[in-house]
């Protein structure tokens, strides 16, 4: 785990929702915390480039400004890493992780629209000749609104 | 070009976040030919009608500790799927949960969640934990822990069949 301090984990647990959105949010951040806007700025920069954070902006409803969908492959062990690698390089994929199961490979696909998701998906199957399985959201019970952490 | 062009534009330059500087709002405007206020106002439509579901620190879950995930999915009869999905989804450790559809005979499980703890064990508890609350717990069920992660960011996209110019964006599964 990475080495964070008291005001590290203030601004990951307590700006995960509303940002403001004023001119100079990070001065607004600033004032709440106690610090200088270059601080508030100097900390994120540093927590992203150390991966804590992945990025400070907006988490989208799915199928609302565009198509996604989650697809999984059985790939056979051997070939985990090249098409992992083949798979993670396709520009529509946002998340690919390996998973403890037979469908050992599974991804996000988002593109602008339902032709564009189907589109990747195809190229992913033509270019490894395994199938590929389209498992699409059909009801979403739990809203993101963030990931609340537990610092002990 | 229109409003939806212009919001899935300005969405597509957040795909990798503000720009970390004192006026990030005018910054992104100025690539985008819009003014801060403008790029001000249209995030805030883009919240009032719930396109964006947040906004501001999106944090890496694996890096602050929480080294173990796993997709938890289970095989319920379809007139029940939604009132457990409701109350799966208040379960501690529970962060995402949809209904997909079943793909027999490869995959025979109908509700997902995803459920990040310190560790596996930590997980599990919190499987056998969400799977009572939910009434689960003599339901099809198969725990995929995360192995090797290939790519985890905002979606970046290319070109559509339709012809549409590139964008990208960021989704909530990120």
């Amino acid at each position: 785990m990475l080495p964070l301090d008291g005001i590290d984990r203030l601004l990951l647990d307590g700006f995960q929702r509303d940002l403001p959105l004023e001119p100079r949010p990070f001065a607004a951040i600033a004032r709440d915390l106690d610090l200088t806007e270059d601080e508030v700025i100097a900390r994120l920069a540093a927590l992203q480039k150390a991966g804590a954070v992945s990025r400070v902006g907006a988490v989208v409803r799915p199928n609302t400004a565009g198509r996604s969908t989650l697809a999984a492959m059985a790939v056979p062990a051997g070939r985990l890493e090249e098409v992992g690698s083949l798979v993670a390089a396709q520009p529509e994929v946002n998340h690919c992780y390996e998973r403890e199961h037979r469908l050992n490979l599974w991804f996000v696909v988002t593109a602008a629209d339902a032709a564009g998701v189907a589109a990747t998906l195809a190229r992913v199957a033509a270019s490894t000749g395994l199938p590929v399985l389209d498992l699409p959201l059909e009801a979403e019970y739990r809203i993101d609104l963030g990931f609340p952490l537990r610092w002990t | 070009m229109d409003v939806m062009a212009q919001e899935r534009a300005l969405l597509a330059a957040l795909a990798d976040g503000l720009p970390l500087e004192p006026r990030p709002f005018a910054a992104l405007g100025e690539r985008l030919g819009m003014t801060e206020a403008e790029v001000l106002e249209a995030l805030r439509t883009l919240g009032e009608r719930g396109v964006v579901r947040r906004f501001g620190v999106v944090v890496r879950h694996h890096e602050l500790g929480y080294r173990a995930n796993a997709m938890v999915v289970w095989d319920v009869p379809d007139d029940r799927v939604d009132a457990t999905g409701r109350t799966l989804a208040t379960a501690p450790g529970v962060t995402l949960c949809y209904r997909r559809p079943r793909r027999p005979p490869d995959w025979p499980y109908n509700l997902f969640c995803m459920i990040h703890g310190r560790d596996r064990e930590a997980v599990l508890c919190a499987v056998e934990r969400a799977a009572e609350l939910a009434g689960l717990e003599d339901m099809p069920r198969a725990v995929l822990f995360s192995g090797r992660r290939f790519k985890q960011r905002g979606a970046v996209f290319g070109p559509t069949p339709s012809g549409e110019a590139a964008w990208t964006i960021s989704t909530a599964a990120s």
